[in-house]
């Protein structure tokens, strides 16, 4: 089973440490949601899981599929069936979608070269341009993506919304065992919410796929029911719950939930919006 | 930009690249070696008994060998360039100036260095093309297709011969043009070139006709396509057009090295032209090219020029826009890696009123390479309403690496329009993470990257070559090249 296990993690950006002791398993088929205030380092957990090279991990273990994850490469642990689809996607000009989804799908059947001399009847081969179609034709329909966005350059001059679609994309196409999704839903309005909402489910029910949604608002998680949900505060996870716990969340706020687990929220989140922080600085998560 | 060629666009060049086979050419190529009747090869060096003895053995007209002897004259009087990229390898005395390109090449397959044959084995070239490389091919069965393009625009009367056949068939044509683009004095290596050329291709497209399909250097019955001083002479006449391409994506090999073609092209009132180069020669090679053209009233002159190899290369393709509405463009991609310097770039010169023009300039340096853009945009006294449009972008894959760029500008003119843009890219670590993420390694993310960053360039190729650099750029990025 390529089950995702977290353990201990302790991240530091620029000497800073961010993330202090996350404990999170993700199996195949399960779907986790992780919230929390911005700042909060739920984007860094993404990053540092995927191995951005800024993202130091000073203390503690992550295993992914039994390997050791933070030894591989970035792109091993993609190709190990890790996904991140970003908060912030990058822009490659030049190169249109459907060249670098062929591209992907190839590294990920192991084609790393465009040497074409190989006498090795067993080397991985790029996949044919039909199945490739037939591929990207399904993952499409799936997304109700539209044909127009394939052709242009990966997510140059995209619309937000647009962007999280083609990510969306790119995890159905390389189908992976475990997906880290960082605030898909920002960006989409709530017709793009639900379909999007839809190919992850599908994903999950039909190819196991586990998947760690991070999200900042329930809205998504009416289309994603997840069966487990993390509140990360300050770089540590301080709650978890079921579905109710993010209901609850969009209904009373980040404080007021907190304090039923007896946290309190530091005082550079500011709880919701208006209202003035109770205490200042805090230290938090202790009695999580 | 123009309709007279089949481009490659955005959509084949993607999902559907690797359903056209690599180099699997349409129309084939011809090496009749009937043609090349020529036993002679001169001594290493140059004199001037060598200069008369070009042209004594090819049987030329006193105005060709008196054309030769002046600019002889003018290369020994010319110092050496001090401007620049570093030409001091150069050996005059050690390089033949006259040779049937078999002997200047390899003389069989087994001959050939092992990286030249390995990168084209990579490449996937075929075997028949290779061998045509190579300059050891013999008759190929596309002579066919050849024959029936000689056909198709012999009917409409399109001259397309190599530039000896061209100067004894067409002898008039030839004087009147020849030199008058690019005189013997412009500078010493077309001097050079003037002196010794050989080979090279000559075309003359009458009136209103229009070449659908690109001709390619392949396609000239010609024993000396791959020479060293080869030289093209193309008169596109009124309302007509062509698109000419020449060299290959595969690496070029040859035992010699120096390289300095000449070509003029003169586009009439209302014509067109786009000249297509794709330069990969082995890295030994000094690649110092004179290119010129002139465009008449309401002409289109397009340069689009890919500088790949050589150990060095200095070209800057050259547009006089001489009528009122005349448009110029030059799109140049320089890749220069480990040892090369590529200087390359434009000159574009406004001479008359309305007149246009657009410089594309991309360059990488890539493993301690040095690529320079060195332009110059000029507008005459006279030439109002003109403008202009530079752009060139240099990418920088790793910290060994260089880019630099000359751009001159001088303006006799008040009543135009200048825009001039340059940038300077390092390759961006969240590009690299965000495509490592999805699987690709280090070096197929850069190879990417690159190929977006050319992609304005290779768009405007015909497919074939556009997959075929793409691949290149992709082996050269992935540090299985050169
Ligand atoms: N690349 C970075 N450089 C500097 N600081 C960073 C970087 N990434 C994250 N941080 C800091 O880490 C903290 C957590 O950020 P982030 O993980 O983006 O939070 P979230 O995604 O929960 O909003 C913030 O204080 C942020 O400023
Ligand atoms: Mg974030």
């Amino acid at each position: 089973m390529a089950d995702l296990v977290i353990k201990n993690l302790h991240v530091a950006v620029e000497g800073k440490e961010i993330l202090r002791g996350i404990d999170l398993t993700v199996r195949e088929g399960e779907i986790h949601a992780l919230m929390g205030p911005n700042g909060s380092g739920k984007s860094t957990l993404s990053y540092a899981l995927m191995g951005h090279p800024k993202y130091e991990i000073t203390e503690g273990s992550v295993t992914f599929d039994g390997q050791d994850l933070l030894e591989l490469e970035v792109d091993e642990r993609a190709r190990l069936g890790l996904f991140l689809a970003f908060q912030y996607p990058q822009a490659v000009p030049g190169v249109s979608v459907t060249n670098f989804l062929r591209m992907a799908v190839n590294a990920h059947r192991g084609v790393l070269s465009s040497d074409t001399r190989n006498d090795d009847p067993d080397a991985p081969k790029p996949i044919k341009i039909p199945e490739f179609r037939k591929l990207l034709e399904a993952a499409m329909d799936l997304l109700k993506v539209d044909r127009d966005l394939i052709r242009r350059y990966l997510n140059d001059g995209f619309s937000g919304g647009e962007k999280k679609r083609v990510e969306i994309l790119q995890m159905a196409m390389l189908n992976p065992h475990v997906a880290i999704l960082d605030e898909t839903d920002s960006g989409l309005d709530i017709d793009a919410l639900k379909i999007v909402a839809e190919g992850v489910n599908t994903l999950v029910t039909e190819r196991g796929m586990g998947a760690l949604v991070i999200t900042h608002y329930q809205r998504l998680l009416n289309h994603i029911t997840p069966e487990f949900v993390h509140i990360l505060v300050d770089g540590k996870i301080v709650a978890d719950g079921g579905p109710d716990l993010a209901k609850q969340l969009e209904a009373d706020g980040y404080e007021k939930v907190l304090e039923g687990f007896g946290v309190e929220l530091p005082a550079r989140h500011g709880g919701d919006a208006n209202k003035k922080p109770k205490t200042a600085g805090v230290a938090v998560g202790a009695s999580a | 930009m123009t309709d007279i060629t089949p481009v490659a666009t955005t959509e084949l060049t993607d999902a559907e690249a690797d359903a056209v086979a690599m180099g699997d050419y349409k129309y084939g190529w011809s090496n009749d070696d009937s043609a090349s009747n020529y036993a002679f090869k001169s001594e290493r060096g140059l004199s001037e008994q060598t200069v008369r003895d070009i042209s004594a053995h090819k049987n030329e007209p006193q105005w060709m060998l008196d054309e030769r002897l002046k600019a002889y004259q003018y290369f020994l009087d010319r110092p050496m360039p001090e401007w620049g990229a570093d030409l001091s390898g150069i050996d005059f005395d050690n390089i033949y100036y006259y040779i049937k390109p078999t002997e200047s090449q390899a003389k069989s397959w087994e001959d050939l260095p092992d990286d030249i044959k390995d990168t084209w084995d990579r490449l996937g070239i075929p075997e028949a093309e290779r061998k045509f490389l190579a300059g050891v091919g013999a008759q190929y069965e596309s002579e066919v297709v050849y024959h029936k393009l000689r056909e198709d625009l012999e009917e409409q009367g399109v001259l397309f011969l190599d530039m000896d056949s061209g100067l004894r068939e067409h002898p008039e044509i030839v004087r009147e043009y020849f030199g008058k683009i690019i005189p013997h004095n412009d500078n010493k290596f077309s001097a050079l070139n003037t002196a010794v050329w050989s080979g090279g291709s000559f075309i003359y497209v009458p009136k209103g006709v229009h070449v659908e399909m690109p001709l390619q250097a392949y396609f000239r019955i010609n024993a000396e396509n791959m020479g060293q001083f080869e030289r093209t002479l193309i008169i596109v006449d009124e309302g007509a057009s062509i698109h000419y391409v020449e060299g290959c994506t595969a690496p070029t090999y040859t035992t010699d090295s120096l390289h300095s073609a000449v070509v003029e092209i003169i586009v009439k009132k209302g014509g067109r032209c786009r000249y297509t180069t794709i330069q990969n020669w082995s890295d030994n090679v000094y690649n110092l090219v004179t290119k010129r053209a002139e465009a008449y009233e309401n002409a289109i002159m397009e340069w689009v020029d890919g500088n790949l190899g050589s150990k060095t290369t200095m070209k800057y393709p050259a547009i006089k826009l001489m009528g009122r509405g005349a448009h110029g463009e030059v799109l140049s991609i320089a890749f220069a890696g480990k040892g090369q310097h590529q200087d390359a770039g434009a000159k574009i010169t406004h001479m008359a009123p309305d007149t246009s023009s657009v410089i594309t300039s991309k360059s990488i340096s890539k493993d301690g390479g040095r690529s320079s853009y060195r332009g110059l945009l000029a507008v005459k006294p006279g030439a109002t309403n003109s403008k202009s449009q530079v752009i060139c972008d240099a990418l920088i894959i790793d910290p060994q690496s260089q880019t630099d760029t000359f751009p001159y500008i001088r303006i006799d003119e008040d009543d135009v329009e200048i825009g001039h843009e340059a940038t300077v890219t390092r390759v961006n670590e969240e590009q690299l993470f965000y495509l490592r993420s999805r699987g690709l390694t280090e070096e197929q993310a850069n190879a990417m990257i690159v190929s977006g960053f050319v992609e304005p360039i290779t768009k405007e190729l015909p497919l074939e070559y556009a997959i075929e650099m793409n691949k290149l750029i992709q082996l050269q990025m992935e540090g299985s090249v050169g």
